[in-house]
């Protein structure tokens, strides 16, 4: 943390609660990008009351790479690489969303194998995007390293799958317009199944070990809350939209792919507080593992891939699309406008830890530097996907 | 009580602790580069150019189309056109790569020019420990260095080299019954 030297600019200082101590000056701190715990480089600027936050700004932009300029100048299929480093936890469903938006403004249909597969995958990211979130709260709490140790060694064996599937553990650029890219073999699936089976043994152990601890709940209970109202006004979605309560997920709502298909439940939380985001994060980890289970018993032998849609000098018709799915973060959408030409007119991505990460304000604002690294974890943001 | 929550905790870490001595599956650290996982078949790392045969010249597949150089998203491929023709795998007179370089300090591994390849000519390498002293010229990796023969590839992915092999025996097979130029192979087809 450094004092910083440009100012916020319109510092009125707000009133201090009665009963105040001494009434100190506001002091300006500029939190990150080098913060140890702002994942990433984000970097906020807090005006502090002694320890308590009385206003905070994020400052965006420090991992800027134009990625929808980009995408405007390359291929349909171009993009499809990029989209991977949007969110670099959830490859697969950013490939997903991409690939469903460029579907519904080609008219593409995808083989139901494929559509299978998206699914296993898609919940293999929940699972260990979900894992890895808990770790890095649990880090941001002070529980150096060991949680986030036994979260990345069951998303190290998810993402030895990724590698054995699509050839890159992180960069899996998977899904292609029409279907995926290969076919899983069914070693894979058997491989697949079995640590998709073992993962509830790991879910008890993570739980034993953090949900009863004390110290994880007097850090996060009553901390960072949020109403329903300001989260569906502020356009918050995934696991931070129904921590609120609200009954919003898009696997339900838009039903797209073959969710239809699968009986699952989604979890709400009452109190919008941190502590309910963390523990939406575990139910929907059991609720993933009960979709991958239901997929590894349907799924049947078939194509993979839509065998009209050309790779090369793909041109969609002239129109526009929204494809948009339930990532592990939130709603993420991807907005096209096709001209008729090899490149998008317009490319838009609708990233979700961008737009939760907006009330980040709202949630700070009378709590303690530290609780503000606790509500920042629980936000669950990547940079790549904010800053774009 | 209170600090029960924390000794369940503890007993978890316990558990965990101890048992990476007995349990495989609790214990997965390897220790790189003394021991090496073996890596999946279809793990991609760079590009790299096939040739047929033994000579790297005669036998490489590559016929300089520019296709990969043109769909490669961030466009690290950089090709120019011979001034002369030598016979492909099928005989037939086609141009070749005078000068094939792929900046592999820009290459984002994403396996786009072996997709778009009509002749099944670039295909993705597994070598991963490409450090380098020097930033420029070593990562760029010129036409010699990119080709690799075809029994490296069946080396590194067999199945997939058997596929493209049977492909192109194909290919060729179908080619030679009807010697007539206006019969294009469906391979040449997609070039043209
Ligand atoms: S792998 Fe992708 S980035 Fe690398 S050379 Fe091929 S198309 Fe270009
Ligand atoms: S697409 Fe294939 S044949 Fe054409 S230039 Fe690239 S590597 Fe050579």
């Amino acid at each position: 943390m450094s004092a910083t030297v440009q100012t916020l600019e319109a510092m009125e200082r707000p009133p201090v609660s009665m009963g105040s101590r001494l009434e100190g000056e506001l002091l300006e701190v500029s939190m990150g990008p080098q913060h140890p715990s702002t994942h990433g480089v984000f970097r906020m600027n807090v005006a502090l009351d002694g320890e308590i936050v009385r206003k905070l700004k994020p400052v965006f932009g420090y991992l800027h790479r134009n990625h929808e300029k980009i995408g405007e100048n390359t291929s349909y299929l171009g993009s499809m690489p990029y989209t991977d480093r949007l969110d670099y936890f959830c490859s697969m469903t950013n490939n997903w969303a991409y690939a469903l938006s460029v579907e519904k403004l080609a008219g593409i249909q995808v083989p139901e194998r494929a559509e299978y597969l998206r699914i296993i995958l898609a919940e293999l990211t929940r699972l260990q995007n979900h894992a890895s979130l808990l770790g890095f709260l649990l880090n941001d709490m002070g529980a150096w390293g060991t949680p986030l140790m036994y979260a990345f060694r069951e998303r190290e064996k998810i993402l030895d799958l990724f590698e054995s599937l699509s050839g890159s553990r992180m960069m899996c650029d998977y899904m292609r317009f029409g279907g995926c890219r290969v076919d899983a073999s069914d070693d894979w699936l058997v491989g697949a199944k079995k640590i998709v089976d073992r993962f509830p043994k790991f879910l008890d152990e993570f739980e034993e070990l953090i949900l009863g601890n004390e110290i994880v709940i007097g850090r996060t209970q009553n901390v960072g809350k949020v109403s329903a109202e300001l989260a569906i006004n502020a356009g918050v979605t995934g696991p931070m939209l129904r921590a609120c309560g609200v009954n919003y997920d898009l696997r339900k709502v838009d039903g797209y792919g073959y969710y239809p298909h699968f009986k699952f439940r989604i979890p709400l939380g009452e109190h919008g507080d941190t502590y309910d985001r963390l523990m939406m994060r575990a139910l929907e980890m059991r609720e993933s593992v009960s979709i991958l289970q239901q997929a590894f018993a349907q799924i049947q032998p078939g194509p993979v891939l839509n065998p009209k849609v050309k790779i090369r000098a793909f041109r969609p018709p002239i129109g526009e699309a929204y494809g948009r799915i339930e990532g592990p973060k939130g709603e993420l959408g991807f907005y096209l406008i096709s001209d008729g030409g090899p490149n998008p007119y317009r490319y838009r991505v609708r990233p979700p830890s961008f737009i939760n990460l907006t009330i980040l304000e709202d949630m700070c604002l009378g709590h303690t530097v530290a609780d503000v690294m606790v509500i920042l974890g629980s936000v669950d943001i990547v940079m790549g996907e904010v800053d774009r | 009580m209170i600090g029960s929550g924390i000794l369940k905790g503890m007993a978890v870490t316990a558990r965990n602790f101890v048992g990476s001595y007995f349990e495989k599956d609790r214990l997965i650290t390897v220790q790189y580069p003394e021991e090496r996982n073996p890596l999946p078949e279809n793990y991609r790392n760079f590009p790299f150019l096939i040739y047929d045969g033994d000579d790297p010249h005669a036998g490489l597949r590559c016929v300089a189309c520019k296709i990969c150089e043109k769909e490669c998203p961030p466009q690290c491929i950089y090709i120019v056109k011979s001034d002369d023709k030598k016979p492909d795998y099928m005989g037939k007179p086609q141009l070749y790569p005078k000068v094939f370089d792929i900046d592999i300090s820009v290459c984002m591994s994403c396996q786009i020019c072996v997709e778009v390849c009509p002749f099944e000519a670039i295909k993705m390498d597994k070598e991963f420990e490409l450090s380098k002293r020097e930033r420029f010229n070593h990562l760029l990796q010129r036409k010699e260095e990119l080709s690799k023969s075809n029994d490296y590839y069946h080396k590194i992915c067999p199945t997939d080299a058997a596929e493209v092999d049977a492909k192109l025996a194909e290919a060729a097979a179908k080619k030679k019954p009807a010697p007539a130029p206006s019969a294009p192979t469906p391979v040449s087809a997609a070039v043209s």
